[in-house]
């Protein structure tokens, strides 16, 4: 065994990353590592690479204990990595890259014909014949990536990490990236394969370990499992356990309050039709990057439409951007909250009249006792655990921060929410609360979209879910069609299966 | 082509074309006595510029340098007044202190992550209120070696002067571009300014170059100081106040990138002679008043930041074609 891993442990304040996680990596093979957001796959990968220390447990290379503390301590034992992005740098060439740090010298200056040449004895291995001395930046991003890889294994040259490194090429790159990766495998190294396209892994990978919520679930071998067994790994959800909440949920069709007809942008989600009827709640579904929140973004215009339309009953919508979107009487609470949604240094009662000052204009202030009263108001009707209007929602727990976001959505009155994972990282309590507020909104008239990777969650509030996969939108169940089966079979299945055509 | 070089060739075009409608109107332009004037009046500039040159590639900014130049003056002049050194000995001292000042501030800079903004803009008031200390006067050198410092040159075909202090700047250049362009520090400055992240990612020692940086800066800043002290013959607190902004420009001009990772020493060197080539032009033209000198570098500034902005619109609409 190349690389083993046993009883892995990281614990961040708060929060168990890493919980006991096993791992093993032969040499000459490709390993697949699976999960969802906070499943615990990027924990996992620094405290390989030494950007993180771990808690506990042991990693062991080539039978050898082995503690890295850097980036660079984990490249001198061997263990390489490249990121879906941030790799090597555009404004150097390509020959200062792949040499960086380990230029040929000649009287202490560097030898400027010496590492062109050996740069281009580096890439010649892997098949590129490129001009070394031209700036990396002026290549396509497959070219980048292979020279990173390229750069990598130069550098360690025993286990290769790849962290995403296709989520930005199209289908043609990434058949070149795997050429290169499959001569990697055949020379002897070991590579982890961290990737949310499916068919990727299928295609390319030999084991498949799948991580959720910190703890290891399974390592199989690729060809011995199918899709649908693999998404129920990741998704962890047993399809007897089937919720009994969705009684009485079908209130028969209303008519739609907002239509969007082929609203698509290129590279980011395929054109799609949606409707939305009044105090419906329709559910997303789907992986990881499989387009949910692109599709939110566009809807809410933080990222422009490139094509389609949107319309309520008396007529078409403008949404280029987030301005516009909220005078149509749209919200956003965002997936990262702590980023995109609080400003964690003002106060409760700040962030609360936050939006709805924005909408009357810096010329108009709210009165201060009004403000308090907003925020008095809100913090008694969602329940908001904290010691006074005036602390900072910086210090409030996930949840609590959570329902502050939705006081100030509320507090404008839109008629058409969108909730992007509203109850990541928050407590089981905090979680049935938020659920029980959803179903209160609907009642009242709102119309909710709601994304979440739970599809526990999805089945409990939505009226309709629309299942996405690779970017695009690829099935609608209604009513009774609302069951995990079906959602995750949705998931699963192939281009070929409903298009017959390839990605 | 690489497209990181069109600026360069931008910036040597406009100085050739200058000089052109220039010596259509004046064909004295091309007399060494012009050329050896250029290199004199413009080598403190120069020698700063090379300082400044490598902090912008780094991603930084020095602000202090003007003032670090005008100290230099004033302690250099003060001490050959006041004690029996040797002025060769009170250059050492002075090179060390501002080359330790500036490896302070740059320590600064990368222990507290604070802006080099705002860390060499205190170091530009320390500076010069450290000057006004010593002497708020303009203190004269009399010393019999500052005179033959000052008439060291020598003599070109046609009569130009090649000065002592004109050489000392050509020279800093070449050593500019061997560090920046040939050494592995220079590489790793060159890292850092296209991205800190991936630079430290690539085994960049973040700390140790950024100190080495600004070492270098004030280095260059205090030998900027001996040379104008030997131009001026004397150390005055309130001389080449702006004279950092000078040198920014000087860097821009020269199809350096102002946020770093970009550029080429020898631009600079270029940037500085088209400064310095304006400048003569009015003296020449002699109606014209000395402040069409910031008004024509500020409408060269303008057009390079323009221009750069244009190459990357242009470097990204190439990729985004090869990729279809």
């Amino acid at each position: 065994m190349l690389l083993t891993i046993r009883s892995l442990d990281k614990r961040f304040p708060g929060t168990r990353a890493l919980d006991g996680v096993d791992f093993d990596l032969r040499a000459g093979e490709v390993h697949a590592l699976l999960g969802e957001n906070g499943a615990g796959k990027s924990t996992l990968i620094k405290c390989l690479t030494g950007a993180y220390r771990r808690d506990g447990g042991e990693i062991r290379l080539e039978g050898a204990a082995i503690d890295p503390r850097s980036t660079v301590e984990a490249q001198d034992l061997g263990i390489g990595t490249v990121y879906q992005e941030v790799n090597l740098l555009p404004n150097l060439t390509v020959a200062q890259n792949l040499m960086f740090g380990r230029e040929p010298r000649r009287f202490g200056l560097i030898d400027a014909r010496a590492m062109r040449w050996q740069a281009r004895a580096m890439l010649a291995d892997y098949g590129l014949d490129l001009d070394v001395e031209r700036d990396l930046g002026s290549y396509p991003v497959a070219i980048r990536q292979i020279v990173a890889i390229a750069r990598a294994v130069a550098l360690s040259g025993k286990v290769l990490i790849l962290d995403e490194p296709t989520a930005s090429l199209d289908a043609r790159e990434v058949g070149m990236v795997f050429d290169v990766v499959r001569g990697l495998r055949d020379r002897g190294l070991g590579i982890v394969f961290v990737s949310h396209f499916l068919d990727q892994v299928f295609q390319l990978t030999d084991r498949i370990t799948v991580l959720r919520n910190g703890r290891k679930v399974v390592t199989e071998e690729t060809r011995g499992l199918d899709r649908m067994r693999l998404i129920r790994h990741m998704l962890g959800r047993e399809l007897e356990a089937e919720t009994a909440d969705r009684a009485a949920r079908d209130r028969g069709s209303r008519p739609a309050m907002l239509e969007f007809r082929g609203m698509g942008r290129p590279g980011l989600i395929e054109p799609f039709d949606l409707e939305i009827a009044q105090g419906e709640v329709a559910g997303l579904a789907g992986l990881l990057g499989s387009g949910r929140t692109e599709s939110a973004e566009l809807l809410f215009g933080l990222r422009g439409a490139r094509t389609g339309e949107a319309r309520d009953q008396s007529g078409p919508l403008q949404l280029r951007s987030p301005r516009a979107a909220i005078a149509a009487g749209f919200g956003f609470a965002p997936e990262d909250r702590k980023t995109d949604g609080i400003v964690a240094d003002l106060s409760v009662r700040e962030n609360i009249a936050l939006g709805l000052q924005a909408r009357r204009g810096w010329a108009r202030p709210i009165a201060r006792a009004e403000r308090n009263r907003l925020a008095d108001d809100y913090i008694r009707r969602l329940d908001i655990r904290t010691s006074g209007r005036e602390k900072p929602v910086g210090e409030l727990s996930g949840g609590n921060q959570q329902k502050v976001v939705l006081a100030r959505w509320l507090a404008m009155n839109p008629r058409f929410l969108i909730l992007d994972e509203p109850t990541r990282g928050i407590d089981v309590g905090a979680h049935a609360e938020i659920l029980r507020l959803i179903r209160e909104l609907t009642e009242q008239g709102m119309s909710l979209m709601v994304i979440s990777s739970e599809i526990d969650e999805l089945i409990a509030v939505s009226d309709r879910v629309i299942v996405l996969r690779d970017r695009r939108h690829v099935a609608q169940l209604a009513g009774e069609e609302i069951t995990g089966d079906r959602i995750m079979r949705a998931i699963a299945a192939t281009d070929a299966a409903d298009s017959g055509e390839a990605a | 082509m690489n497209t990181r070089a069109l600026p360069l060739y931008a910036t040597i075009a406009i100085f050739l074309l200058a000089w052109l409608v220039f010596w259509l109107q004046f064909p004295t332009v091309l007399s060494t006595r012009v050329i050896g004037n250029l290199l004199t009046d413009n080598a403190y500039l120069g020698i700063v510029a090379v300082g400044m040159t490598l902090v912008i590639l780094s991603g930084g900014i020095d602000l202090s340098v003007g003032a670090v130049i005008a100290f230099s003056g004033v302690f250099i002049a003060v001490m050959l007044r006041d004690t029996g050194l040797h002025p060769l000995v009170v250059f050492a001292m002075l090179l060390a202190l501002t080359t330790a000042f500036g490896a302070a501030m740059g320590f600064l800079i990368d222990r507290l992550a604070m802006p080099a903004f705002i860390v060499t803009l205190a170091g530009m008031f320390l500076a010069r209120g450290a000057a006004y200390i010593l002497s708020i006067d303009s203190v004269p050198i009399q010393h019999p070696f500052y005179q033959s410092l000052q008439s060291a040159y020598w003599l070109m075909p046609g009569r130009g002067r090649l000065t002592l202090i004109g050489v000392l700047m050509v020279l800093t250049f070449v050593l500019g571009m061997v560090i920046a362009h040939r050494t592995r520090f220079g590489a790793s400055v060159y890292a850092l300014g296209g991205g800190e992240a991936t630079a430290r990612l690539m085994g960049v020692r973040q700390g140790r170059t950024i100190v080495m940086v600004y070492a270098f800066s004030g280095a260059m800043a205090g030998l900027s100081g001996i040379v104008f002290s030997i131009y001026t013959g004397s150390g005055y607190s309130l001389a080449t106040v702006g004279t950092e902004l000078t040198a920014i420009a000087a860097v821009v001009i020269g199809g350096t990138l102002l946020t770093g990772g970009s550029g080429y020493m020898f631009g600079t060197f270029i940037g500085v002679l088209t400064m310095g080539l304006i400048q003569t032009y009015i003296v020449f033209d002699g109606s014209l008043s000395s402040w069409w000198t910031k008004i024509v570098i500020g409408i060269l500034l303008l057009a390079f930041i323009l221009l750069q902005k244009g190459i990357m619109k242009l470097s990204d609409l190439r990729l985004a074609r090869q990729a279809r």
